[in-house]
């Protein structure tokens, strides 16, 4: 559990830096008045649809934090046989990596109100991103060659669930990523397309660090970093 | 009184009408079943909730009728006993209290509250109803599917979950359950955003994150927490659902099943499904507190006419019971094993909770005092909170630590305390809410007669039903056994006592469904309510109508010039002072 427990202390912080930033101090019981500059509240200006993004990435976030932990306290026990991940999924992280500049790109498109280069950065993102999944099921099928089923044994077992939770979660978002394609290629700039390249950037940079992440322990990367962990633990 | 107005804002330009969109209903379809309107939602929420959990109340007397009247309730099987027990767990703790407290009241309360129009997102928070929907549908299914329910306890232990002795675990009923479970995650993600966000972002002008009512600062701790919790569940539903359907291992031992029929798994660890589910099963329980801990605090309030006592002290207290209650979870698998020094951990870590809940406990009880204590029906069942709560709570100091824990773990000792501390207190809590908003909701009383016979019924009769629970299990009667037998140290008195607490309960029982029956009689028949017959400060009583019209608040949006809580101010004319009362204060209260 230690790898959920080191997200949760990233949310502690976030949520306890914006708290002290919420005057916790002040005594309501002997204040008066509108108390913030008119017109605005004292919420942040961020657009919610931004701030509701954020959280659920934060949900995202802890659900593959614990996947990751499972993963990690099963790797303790004797009887641990590591599976080698196929070759194959470095091509796909560069293409995942690919649909996330994209789609950088096209948030600075726009920006700039370059109606063309945001069609073809948007639709670029899109199209990696389908790449990505199309050489994760090609990976499966390496994998599987390999004799590694499923039911094989439990790092094969997780092999296939934290591809799988993450490729769900790319499909979700090509879901979104396709709308705005369509809307883009329909119609003119507009505010809610600039804020939907937004939100379909941020989600795909936080799917792209938990894919690393991800990759990191699938390879074994990240072994060292676990057995320090561990070492300071006990 | 110091005057926070900004310097040069002599007016107050009027609140736009919508800075986020408005969803207009446009046929009676999009207006009372398809609607994007948090109320109408959150009666959706509440009306479902409390459904499921009538189906969960019979199957406790059920169960208390094979536990007092074994001989004559022979029919009942210890097959259906377990089923019984799973799905009354699993509906009350989930299906009932979380989606009540959060779908229910967070969406009902928080945009009334805050001064918001709607929730900032209507459309996901119409979806989140409808998968909960789909999960109850799920769940009850499961009920008609061959082989029945799951009858693996609601905490779904491995590796007998998915075993063929377990009523359902090679059936569907396991897989329905996980799928339910799962359903329900989904669909309460979408409503947890929404909250979160609202409180956020929708707060009217004025209303400061320090000015907000409790019971706000309660629903939102509680979705935080349920927001980082739940995935734990939805990762373990997740992986033995693959266990189950394709035969993986995560879960699942070498193991030999009813002694002859070796499974095909092989090198899984049951207790890596207890880390993920305690890891969400203990937040859950204050999912489910600080909802209530929050709704209580207005009640007191209100009805002592009273500001509450310690307001900073109690955000602070329910953020940091927040934050605690991740990394206390092992406390509920003392007897799987574990190292030492993580006992005496998690022992300290639960004990330390104790601390913001006891100055909770204080301030309610220095609110309280020398109030002007009006006993009406919500405030009866907020004093029997605080009461219940405590009870409840000095239990838990025992079970906290290893060495008590041990050898009361698996008695009915345990029984007697969680449901003392998360059954009773909080259903306490969402009665005298319902008491408190029904007038709001419906423009109505509830008929005041059958409420006192309703109160002092389920108030008396909880304790006749758990006090003597916490005996049996003392003197080492098992939890989840069917029935007792002829066993050696189990005396008589026991079976007098198991025969006395099932009578309680059915009586309890018939007082719940006086309850649901002026839920319904009073909608036609109940006393006009007006529009703030409490006398409260909060927003959702200073609405343009009762029931509160579509964006709540006309055409414009109320602006906040003090908390919650200006109840009996020297020198003002009234015993409450609006939060949206514009008045000037000098230093002895309006002028």
């Amino acid at each position: 559990m230690i790898v959920i427990l080191i997200l949760l202390v990233a949310v502690t912080g976030v949520v306890g830096w914006w708290l002290s930033r919420q005057r916790l101090m002040s005594k309501p019981w002997l204040e008066a008045g509108p108390v913030t500059a008119f017109p605005q509240t004292e919420a942040s200006l961020m657009h919610p649809a931004k701030i509701g993004l954020g959280v659920f990435l934060a949900v995202v976030g802890a659900l593959f934090a614990l996947m990751i932990s499972a993963y990690v306290m099963r790797m303790d026990y004797a009887d641990w046989q590591a599976a080698p991940a196929p070759k194959l999924l470095w091509l796909n992280t560069a293409m995942l990596v690919l649909a996330s500049l994209a789609l950088q790109g096209a948030v600075s498109a726009a920006h700039k109100a370059r109606l063309d280069n945001l069609r073809l950065a948007l639709l670029a993102g899109a199209l990696a991103s389908v790449a990505f999944l199309a050489g994760q099921l090609l990976a499966w099928r390496d994998f599987a060659a390999e004799g590694y089923f499923a039911t094989e044994n439990p790092a094969a077992s997780f092999f296939y669930l934290l591809t799988a939770m993450h490729g769900l979660h790319i499909i979700g978002g090509l879901v979104a990523l396709g709308r705005v394609n369509v809307r883009a290629w329909q119609g003119a700039r507009s505010g809610s397309l600039v804020l939907s390249t937004e939100l379909c950037a941020i989600y795909w940079h936080i799917l792209l660090a938990v894919w690393l992440v991800l990759f990191c322990v699938l390879m074994g990367w990240a072994d060292n970093v676990i057995d320090i962990c561990r070492g300071l633990l006990t | 009184m110091v005057d926070v107005t900004p310097h040069g804002a002599d007016f107050i330009p009027a609140a736009e009408v919508a800075e986020v969109e408005l969803y207009h209903p446009h046929s009676w379809w999009t207006r009372y079943v398809f609607s994007q309107d948090a109320k109408v939602i959150a009666i959706q929420y509440a009306g479902t909730a409390l459904s499921i959990g009538l189906v969960a109340l019979v199957l406790s007397w059920l169960m208390r009728l094979k536990l007092g009247f074994p001989d004559t309730f022979a029919s009942i099987s210890p097959d259906m006993y377990y089923q019984f027990m799973t799905m009354h767990g699993m509906i009350m703790v989930i299906y009932l209290l979380t989606a009540l407290f959060l779908g229910g009241f967070g969406n009902y309360l928080i945009p009334l509250m805050v001064g918001a129009r709607d929730m900032v997102f209507p459309y996901v928070n119409m979806l989140s109803y409808w998968i909960y929907l789909l999960a109850v549908l799920v769940l009850v299914g499961s009920f008609f599917a061959p082989g029945g329910p799951t009858g693996a306890g609601w905490t779904l232990y491995p590796p007998q979950a998915i075993t063929s002795g377990t009523p359902g675990g090679q059936d569907w009923g396991i897989i329905l359950m996980l799928v339910s479970l799962i359903l329900f995650i989904i669909g309460f993600t979408m409503g947890g955003l929404n909250y979160v966000v609202t409180v956020l972002q929708g707060r009217t002008r004025g209303m400061t994150l320090m000015r907000l009512p409790l019971t706000v600062w309660g629903i939102f701790t509680a979705t935080v927490m349920a927001l980082l919790a739940f995935p734990a569940l939805f990762v373990a539903c997740v992986m033995m659902l693959f266990d189950r359907a394709i035969g993986s291992s995560f879960f699942m031992p070498a193991i030999v099943e009813m002694g002859a029929n070796p499974l095909p798994h092989d090198g899984g660890s049951p207790i890596m499904f207890q880390h993920l589910f305690w890891f969400f099963g203990h937040p859950e329980v204050y999912i489910v507190a600080l909802p209530a801990f929050g709704i209580v605090s207005d009640l007191i309030s209100t009805h002592a006419r009273k500001n509450i006592f310690g307001y900073r002290m109690m955000v602070w207290a329910i953020v940091s019971i927040g934050a605690l209650s991740f990394v206390v979870w092992a406390h509920h698998m003392y007897v799987s094993g574990m190292h030492p020094y993580f006992g005496f951990f998690f022992a300290t870590t639960t004990l330390i909770i104790a601390i913001p809940t006891a100055i909770k406990v204080y301030n309610w009880v220095l609110t309280l005092w020398r109030g002007d204590i009006h006993l009406t029906i919500p405030m009866l069942f907020a004093l029997s909170f605080i009461v219940t709560f405590v009870n409840g709570g000095l239990t838990g100091l025992f079970l906290g630590n290893v060495v008590v824990d041990v050898p009361l773990s698996d008695t009915m000792f345990v029984v007697a305390h969680f449901h003392m501390v998360m059954g009773v207190a909080p259903i306490m809590v969402v009665f005298g809410a319902i008491y408190h908003w029904y007038p709001k909701i419906t423009g109505r009383m509830l008929n005041e007669a059958m409420g006192r016979f309703h109160f002092w019924v389920t108030f008396i009769g909880t304790y006749l039903i758990f006090f003597p629970m916490h005996y049996v299990g003392l003197v080492g009667v098992p939890r989840r056994y069917p029935e007792l037998g002829d066993t050696a140290f189990v005396p008589p008195s026991v079976h007098t006592l198991n025969a006395f607490i099932t009578v309680a309960a059915l009586v309890v029982g018939f007082a719940q469904m006086v309850f649901l029956f002026n839920l319904l009689w009073s909608i036609r028949h109940g006393r006009p309510a007006g529009d703030n017959p409490w006398r409260a400060t909060t927003l959702e009583w200073q609405t343009a109508g009762t029931p509160p019209p579509h964006g709540n608040f006309g055409k414009e949006l109320p602006v906040v010039y003090r908390w919650a809580y200006d109840y009996s101010v020297p020198g003002a004319p009234e015993d409450f002072i609006a939060q949206n009362d514009p008045r000037p204060l000098t230093q002895g209260g309006p002028a």
